[in-house]
């Protein structure tokens, strides 16, 4: 009964044509991006470049100080690379014992993540800053990995420990009839067998890490190891209303993570409705 | 120790596991330790720091120096001050405004794309796209959209409505609503993709079987699809509305929380007390306020949606 019929067609075609009007500020993110000066002043929002002008990447690329951007993308990558790190390593971890032990604290334990994962940054965010400020880790790269880990790791907690009580004891009590130890049953067995877990938690931390403007603002902002964001933020404050200019570093900013999305787009999907689902 | 064969600790610990002690046997997998850095940590950053910051709330710190305990004055300036009152009005605005827009628009998308079409994988990619974007990246997108030489009002002129061209996010009456839409936009696909999960969930026979025995599509999504994907809304509701209590980067970008303050949020306010302005106590109390409106909400949203979604 559910077959393809004119009337599936035309909801087929109406949805590309809303999607196109959905898309609609990516044609004017490419097409002002690449106007030169005198022409995004002469031409209005609507007409594309006559020509493609890339003189604006140009100056988005080699711009220094405050704004350098290169760098913040540098910084971003390293620090969202950490933070994944520390997120599946410790997320793993803390959830598997969660979710093994059957003891009252490990329930307290859970819920302890759970609440965790609303309670909202901003109350903490002004001790966070003189604490760090005293251990000298504002403007570090170590320093946001920490954070971040820290800040993140409730729900990467709870995603681990939902798949790890999805997951049966039989590997683990083969594995132990085997004699293998517990930290190799745990790296060479069980984490392994967690990759969805790992996929989801490295999507979803990743993206909130690389996009996050408000923590680093606050934690990195003037420094010298900027993420893309501040930078970008910077940049296009220094900026009045060169659009061409600005939708040029938006680009850059957006490049990155728009090749891992359209490379990898049912990973990220199912990252999300599934480990939300959990 | 160095001179221990490596084969010595393997047969120690062998000939130990027979004698486990109590503490090995709290668990029979992995150790509890594990979990200690992972809970040293949260404790640390969400806990004590969250702690740190409502004691902060009570007192008049600048940041440095000494400060004095003022009890619940800092609440009484945020809850005279009209500006402030504005922010909390603006919180609810744009949390509320954007739930209900997000999800019934992800919900329509979803149910358009959910069968039968041959490019559905291809659509739910282009609708999903926004949600991967920095919000700050695509709030400067928006910003030229609204600007005043920008497209909406180049639009609005060829088509004769001329009258209504403004410079909306200057606007103090439309302010708020540019910043609405560029949050509803880049969260539809998200929405989108949960509603989608959970229609996946609706058995087809079920729905057939609905359909032969005349039910029409409005009774066939209402009794038969909606039950279904309950746990879906209140997953996307409850986490629209908590993002939503804390927008903070599209404003910046957008508007700066302005003109004359029209489009601050408490989250704005939080940061520009405390960073901006350097008033730690005051900004750590506007912050207490915002923890408790997203806690109030969130266990209120749990109450509500939980035991129905168990149906």
């Amino acid at each position: 009964m559910f077959r393809y019929t004119g009337f599936t067609a035309l909801r087929e075609v109406g949805l590309w044509v809303l999607a196109l009007v959905f898309l609609a500020p990516f044609y004017f993110l490419i097409s002002t991006a690449l106007k030169s000066d005198a022409e995004t002043l002469s031409t209005n929002a609507l007409t594309p470049p006559s020509a493609p002008d890339f003189s604006n990447f140009v100056k988005v690329v080699t711009a220094t100080g405050n704004s350098n951007v290169m760098l913040g993308l540098l910084n971003s990558v390293l620090i969202t690379a950490g933070s994944m790190i520390v997120l599946v390593l410790l997320g793993s971890l803390t959830g598997y014992v969660i979710a093994r032990s059957t003891r009252r604290w490990s329930r307290a334990t859970y819920y302890l993540f759970l609440v965790a994962i609303v309670l909202p940054t901003q109350l903490g965010t002004v001790p966070l800053y003189i604490g760090a400020r005293s251990l000298h880790l504002t403007g570090s790269v170590w320093g946001m990995i920490i954070l971040y880990g820290g800040m993140l790791l409730p729900l990467s907690v709870f995603l681990y420990a939902g798949f790890f009580r999805g997951l049966g004891t039989d590997f683990e009590e083969a594995a132990t009839i085997d004699g293998a130890s517990r930290t190799q049953i745990f790296f060479r067995i069980v984490l392994p067998l967690m990759s969805p877990a790992t996929g989801t938690v490295a999507i979803l931390a990743g993206l909130i890490v690389w996009n996050d403007f408000f923590t680093s603002l606050i934690f990195l902002g003037g420094s010298a190891n900027q993420t893309l964001p501040v930078a970008m933020y910077y940049y296009i404050g220094s900026l009045v209303s060169s659009w061409n200019q600005i939708f040029a570093i938006v680009i850059v900013s957006m490049i990155p993570i728009l090749a891992f999305y359209l490379f990898a787009q049912k990973r990220f999907i199912q990252g999300f409705s599934g480990g939300l689902k959990g | 120790m160095t001179t221990t064969t490596p084969a010595r600790p393997a047969t120690a610990a062998r000939a130990a596991r027979p004698a486990a002690t109590d503490r090995n046997r709290l668990m029979k997998f992995g150790h509890w330790w594990w979990a200690l850095p992972g809970i040293l940590l949260v404790l640390g950053i969400h806990y004590v720091a969250t702690s740190i910051g409502g004691f902060f709330a009570f007192t008049n710190w600048s940041g440095i120096g000494s400060f004095e305990f003022i009890g619940f004055d800092n609440f009484v300036k945020i809850f005279q001050d009209p500006s402030k009152i504005g922010a909390l009005l603006n919180t609810l605005f744009l949390a509320f405004g954007s739930v209900i827009l997000t999800n019934v628009a992800g919900l329509l998308l979803a149910v358009a794309l959910n069968r039968g079409l041959r490019t559905r994988l291809a659509l739910r990619t282009l609708f999903f796209m926004p949600v991967v974007l920095s919000p700050l990246a695509v709030s400067y997108i928006w910003k030229f959209i609204f600007d005043y030489n920008g497209p909406i009002n180049l639009v609005l002129k060829s088509v004769g409505l001329g009258d209504l061209v403004t410079s909306w996010t200057a606007d103090p009456t439309w302010a708020i609503w540019t910043v609405l839409v560029v949050i509803t936009w880049q969260n539809t696909g998200f929405a989108m993709v949960i509603y989608l999960a959970g229609l996946a969930s609706v058995p087809v026979e079920i729905e057939e079987a609905a359909a032969l025995d005349g039910a029409g599509m409005w009774k066939r999504f209402w009794n038969v699809v909606f039950p279904s994907i309950r746990p879906a809304v209140a997953i996307a509701t409850t986490l629209g509305l908590v993002n939503g209590l804390r927008v903070f980067d599209q404003i910046m970008a957008l508007t700066g929380g302005g003109p004359a303050g029209a489009t601050e949020n408490l989250a704005t306010q939080v940061y520009k007390q405390s960073f901006a302005l350097g008033n730690f106590g005051y900004g750590a109390a506007l912050a207490l306020v915002l923890t408790v409106i997203i806690l109030f909400f969130a266990v209120l949203q749990q109450r509500v949606t939980a035991p129905r979604a168990e149906v």
